[in-house]
């Protein structure tokens, strides 16, 4: 099965900050709407604060391929600290889409470049942890991250992302979440926000 | 019902609907979130009389589960790594004693160095301990393999070890069926030992044997593991989903078959795929080792690339020397091809560059390792070369290497 038939997303992050869960979670969600999917994490020495990786696959054929995500369609940067010491975007295409947990637009985090050569309407940048701070009362960004790639790149719908994070969570936790991600999901539906 | 479950939750289920009554269980990345759900399962007690003990040591892990399965239990445990390391005496003790225990081995590399990432030279390192073992393609093969195998060791009454590689299986989200408890029970009777202890009708198991048969008490240890050959498929014929010994894959016509096990068979699939004429051949079973499937499966290949997630050092491959006796007297060219060892990745770039080096005619029989960073190696070499105190290896090739944080794949 050639790539071209397989949307792949990169999570990044660090270590407690939900990165694995949030891949998780896409695969979850995209297997409710009917979809096929993988997810894996890209575990070092899985310490707390430590540059970590997952990745999820998408598509409408079982996915057989298990090696890890070069050539993302969409890459998920949870701590935007991370922009200087990784990667972070390593193989995404010019018509790839890019989503950063910030407050500060793309020139601000000194990605202006990067943000010419793309296509603008894919990148995104959202405050996502003071999001999730609202809602839930603590600042892990990864449901509000998922709210807004569903947004971004419509590759899961927001109904079967509620339904997946209602399976892993309960009570309050659930309901912060989904409304967390919700709200995402409807700002990057509005404005511009690179 | 069809779901999307880690893969390690996937296996604990199907575990459990095995109806193990005793579980001993000490941690072990990454085979840790298996044991983990099994112990929330009995605590909650959606899995009914099993006890579950958490032991001290993987040595008393295995132990436990040798007591238990002799005194009439049906017995569980799972490890890696340096894990299954530490049970090595009692694995052997296990299958000496012809006694049905099932253990997941969650596939990692063996350390010194420490690593905790996968390849399968802890399972492979336990080839001869006189267990069946399987190899899960898979996270429904996992789910399917573990069901089987308790009734294969308890049809058998020999140990199975259940190879699921760490992390790209266990840690992976896909999606999956976990039979429902009807079909498990359907399938799996309840243990009925060959042997028990028993207060009321005493007897010794594990009675010292001298010069005048602990021969004969290894060829039966031989032959009751070689009856797997048989009951494995006859049991497979039973259950819900096809499972085969070995999985050919396009190999009607191709000249070139790639050898796998485990999970990468997935990846080398899709290389074949863009080929054509490349076929692949994935082994569930290594032990005992299917050779009449085996050579049944290669028949028609010129050339046989086996895709090895171990290493033998100073022989080089391990799949391959029973690839090669599988395949005697036939003219195909068998090469070893040494790969994804602690966790590198197993690209499909790479796969198509060592196919293409097959079909060139340049691999011939030759043991090569799958990118293989030669610019490492050669530095550390000279290193060792120049000075007598070149001081610790991995250090050095870290040095040269840079920090790889920042690195994909």
């Amino acid at each position: 099965m050639s790539d071209e038939y397989v949307f792949q997303v990169r999570f990044h992050g660090r270590g407690g900050q939900g990165v694995v869960t949030s891949a998780e979670l896409l695969s979850v969600a995209a297997f409710l709407d009917g979809r096929e999917a993988q997810a894996f994490p890209s575990f070092g020495s899985e310490r707390m604060g430590a540059p970590v990786m997952a990745f999820c696959r998408i598509a409408d054929v079982p996915i057989r391929v298990r090696e890890p995500v070069t050539q993302p369609d969409a890459v998920v940067v949870a701590d935007a600290t991370l922009l200087h010491h990784v990667q972070l975007f390593a193989g995404l295409g010019l018509e790839g889409y890019a989503l950063i947990n910030s407050a500060r637009s793309w020139d601000e985090l000194g990605l202006a470049e990067m943000a010419r050569r793309h296509y603008l309407e894919r990148l995104a940048t959202i405050p996502a942890s003071d999001i999730a701070r609202r809602h839930t009362g603590r600042p892990l960004p990864n449901a509000c991250l998922l709210g807004a790639l569903a947004g971004l790149t419509h590759v899961v719908s927001i109904d079967a992302l509620e339904r997946a994070v209602r399976e892993r969570f309960t009570g309050a936790v659930a309901d912060g979440n989904v409304a967390a991600a919700r709200a995402a999901y409807d700002y990057l539906g509005s404005a511009a926000h690179a | 019902m069809r779901r999307q479950l880690e893969g390690s939750r996937a296996i604990a289920e199907a575990v459990a609907r095995c109806r193990p009554q005793v579980v001993p269980a000490y941690p072990i990345t990454p085979q840790t979130h298996i044991v983990e759900a099994i112990g929330a399962m009995v605590r909650n007690g959606s899995l009914a009389g099993c006890e579950f003990l958490t032991v001290e040591s993987e040595f008393a892990a295995m132990s436990a589960a040798i007591g238990a399965s002799a005194a009439g239990a049906r017995a569980y445990t799972a490890t890696a790594s340096q894990g299954l390391l530490y049970m090595a005496e009692a694995l052997f003790n296990a299958s000496g004693l012809g006694l049905p225990i099932v253990l997941t081995v969650a596939n990692r590399a063996v350390g010194a160095p420490i690593n905790i990432w996968n390849d399968q030279s802890d399972s492979m390192s336990q080839r001869d301990c006189g267990w069946v073992q399987l190899y899960a393609a898979d996270n429904q093969a996992a789910v399917d393999l573990h069901v089987v195998a308790f009734a294969l060791a308890e049809e058998l009454s020999v140990p199975v070890m259940v190879c699921v590689d760490g992390f790209v299986l266990t840690h992976a989200f896909e999606p999956l069926e976990v039979p429902e408890q009807d079909a498990v029970d359907a399938f799996l009777p309840p243990y009925a030992p060959r042997q028990v202890l028993d207060v009321d009708d005493p007897v010794a198991i594990g009675a010292m044997v001298g010069p005048e048969a602990f021969t004969e008490v290894r060829y039966l240890s031989h032959y009751q593991l070689s009856q797997a050959l048989t009951a494995y498929p006859q049991l497979c014929d039973g259950w819900q989903r096809p499972l085969s010994m070995v999985d050919a894959y396009r190999v009607d016509g191709a000249d070139t078959v790639v050898v796998t096990l485990g999970s990468v068979s997935g990846t080398v699939k899709e290389v074949a795929d863009e080929f054509g004429n490349v076929g692949v051949v994935t082994l569930t079973m290594f032990r005992p080792f299917p050779y009449a499937e085996v050579r049944k499966a290669l028949g028609a290949a010129k050339r046989v690339i086996v895709l090895e997630r171990a290493l033998a050092p100073g022989a080089g491959g391990i799949v391959s020397a029973d690839v090669r006796a599988a395949l005697s007297g036939t003219l195909a060219e068998v090469s070893t091809v040494v790969a994804g060892l602690g966790g590198r990745a197993v690209t499909r770039a790479a796969l198509r560059r060592l196919v293409a080096d097959a079909m060139s005619g340049w691999l011939g029989e030759r043991l090569v390792f799958l990118d293989l960073r030669d610019d490492l190696v050669e530095q550390q070499i000279d290193r060792m070369r120049q000075r007598r105190a070149s001081g610790p290896q991995a250090l050095g090739l870290l040095r040269d290497a840079g920090i790889p944080g920042s690195r994909i794949g």
